[in-house]
């Protein structure tokens, strides 16, 4: 009986009308006239029986959105790269130094994002961008740490990934990050919440679907940070992870959690082979 | 087959429904995934229903479903155009696929509207937050029966 049920259903998605479809468009990002991004490329081979084809946000969304990102006078948040580059170059903390101090341009720092997270073999465990940050603030400079996911840390993370846009995303899942990758791996297909829904339920099952008015996308994270137009801000990763978990309703994590340390290794190695983004725009 | 294979267990669920309102616990179904029995012993209103099924606050079944003759900004498509609907299930199916889809549709990501355990990490409902003792089921047994009662009157034939 089951057979026969999932049949009915199967040849009535089959003969739903293509217009009620939205697939992810065509087009193609050129940054600044200059630089053409990988924006759907071959899945990486551990996505092997998952997808074929990976794909960037940027296509999931309006024409109009998506030009904003092409261009760096008109994507909103390059205006949070700008402050973070005199963040770069000010003095904090007790050894009266700044990032600058030690590394110099902040040039110096492209096809770092690329890479994170990354197993940090001092500390024992895997690093994303902002616990490295943290570390150098920390560790180097006598300074505080920056709230996970707050103001300045994001703006950070976005010049530092502002710097790698174009290069392609190229985290490490072998090793030591290889546990760190399986956990991560499993909180993406565990189904959570009262809703009962999984990251991939959404954006592996149904990418291109629509889900209510939202246009499901496969939920990458080359573009982080993301600057959306829906709270014209800067907005990282794991806040965004905390808002999908949010949406099933389920108990979520924090952002900065070990969980979402995982999490964001899992997905970002997901976009192994797409162009750094960040900071991107969105809805 | 649908109705041939009538179990004894659905036999007694008809009988408790007397008893008034069924808890989610208490739910029985058939091998396929059927609910025999009304959740409130009562036959449900349609009107309602169309109200439950369309608000984002209560079933939001838009999010995922589109019916022609419904009037709805941006409906989803993550689920099947459900013209047409009663033609294709009975009653008993349709209170089945609401109460719990799972059992009808192996693993689909439709949610189940009138279960209340073995859920990971539930939540008070979309705070974040870990749930409370005010965690209840997605519908009420009254919605759940007029969004059934909603969905028989979705016939093409
Ligand atoms: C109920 C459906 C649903 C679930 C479950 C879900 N998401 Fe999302 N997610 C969305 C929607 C809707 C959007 C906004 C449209 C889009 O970009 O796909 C979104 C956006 C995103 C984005 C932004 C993509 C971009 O290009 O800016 C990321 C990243 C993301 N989700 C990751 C996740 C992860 C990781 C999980 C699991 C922890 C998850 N999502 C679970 C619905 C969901
Ligand atoms: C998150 C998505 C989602 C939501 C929300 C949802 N459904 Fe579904 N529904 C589905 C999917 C997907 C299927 C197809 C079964 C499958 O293959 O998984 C389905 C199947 C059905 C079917 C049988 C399909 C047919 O016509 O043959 C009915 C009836 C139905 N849903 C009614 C509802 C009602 C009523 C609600 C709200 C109270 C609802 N659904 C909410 C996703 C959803």
């Amino acid at each position: 009986m089951k057979f026969k049920a999932m049949a009915t259903v199967a040849a009535l998605v089959l003969a739903a009308p293509m217009g009620a479809m939205a697939d992810p468009d065509d087009d193609t990002l050129v940054l600044n006239d200059e630089t053409t991004m990988v924006t759907k490329t071959a899945a990486p081979a551990h996505l092997e029986g998952a997808l074929d084809t990976i794909m960037s946000g940027w296509h999931f969304r309006s024409d109009e959105t998506q030009v904003m990102q092409a261009d760096d006078f008109d994507n909103p948040g390059m205006v949070f790269v700008e402050n973070a580059l005199a963040a770069w170059e000010t003095a904090d903390g007790s050894e009266g130094k700044s990032c600058a101090s030690c590394h110099g341009a902040v040039e110096t720092m492209a096809g770092v994002k690329a890479t994170y997270p990354k197993w940090n073999e001092d500390a024992g465990k895997v690093y994303t961008l902002q616990n490295q940050v943290n570390a150098c603030r920390t560790e180097r400079m006598g300074a505080k740490a920056w709230g996970y996911d707050k103001q300045p840390a994001i703006e950070m993370e976005a010049l530092l990934s502002s710097y790698s846009r174009g290069m392609p995303v190229n985290v490490a899942i072998d090793g030591p990050a290889r546990a760190t990758w399986e956990k991560g791996k499993e909180l993406y297909y565990t189904r959570t919440g009262q809703l009962e829904m999984s990251c991939a339920n959404c954006h592996e099952d149904n990418y291109g679907n629509m889900i209510r008015a939202d246009h499901l996308s496969q939920g990458q994270i080359n573009g982080f940070p993301t600057y959306r137009l829906k709270n014209a801000k800067l907005n990282g990763v794991q806040s965004r992870f905390k808002g999908c978990v949010r949406d099933t309703r389920a108990e979520t994590y924090s952002p900065g959690s070990e969980e979402f340390i995982a999490l964001e290794l899992y997905v970002m190695s997901r976009g192994n082979g797409l162009s750094v983004e960040g900071p991107s725009v969105r809805n | 087959m649908k109705f041939t294979t009538l179990t004894v267990t659905a036999i007694w669920a008809a009988g408790a429904a007397f008893a008034g309102v069924v808890e989610p616990g208490d739910v029985v179904f058939t091998e396929d995934g059927a609910v025999e029995a009304s959740l409130t012993g009562k036959p449900g209103n349609a009107e309602r229903g169309a109200e439950v099924y369309g608000s984002k606050k209560l079933g939001n079944c838009v999010a995922c479903h589109q019916i022609t003759s419904q009037d709805v900004a941006f409906p989803g498509n993550v689920g099947p155009v459900l013209d047409g609907a009663a033609d294709r299930w009975s009653e008993a199916e349709l209170r089945g696929i609401l109460t719990n889809s799972k059992m009808t549709f192996e693993g689909t990501i439709m949610p189940a509207y009138y279960k209340v355990d073995g859920f990971v990490r539930p939540g008070k409902a979309y705070t974040g937050k870990a749930a409370d003792d005010t965690f209840a089921p997605l519908l009420n047994p009254e919605q759940i029966e007029d969004v059934v009662a909603f969905l028989m009157t979705l016939k093409e034939e």
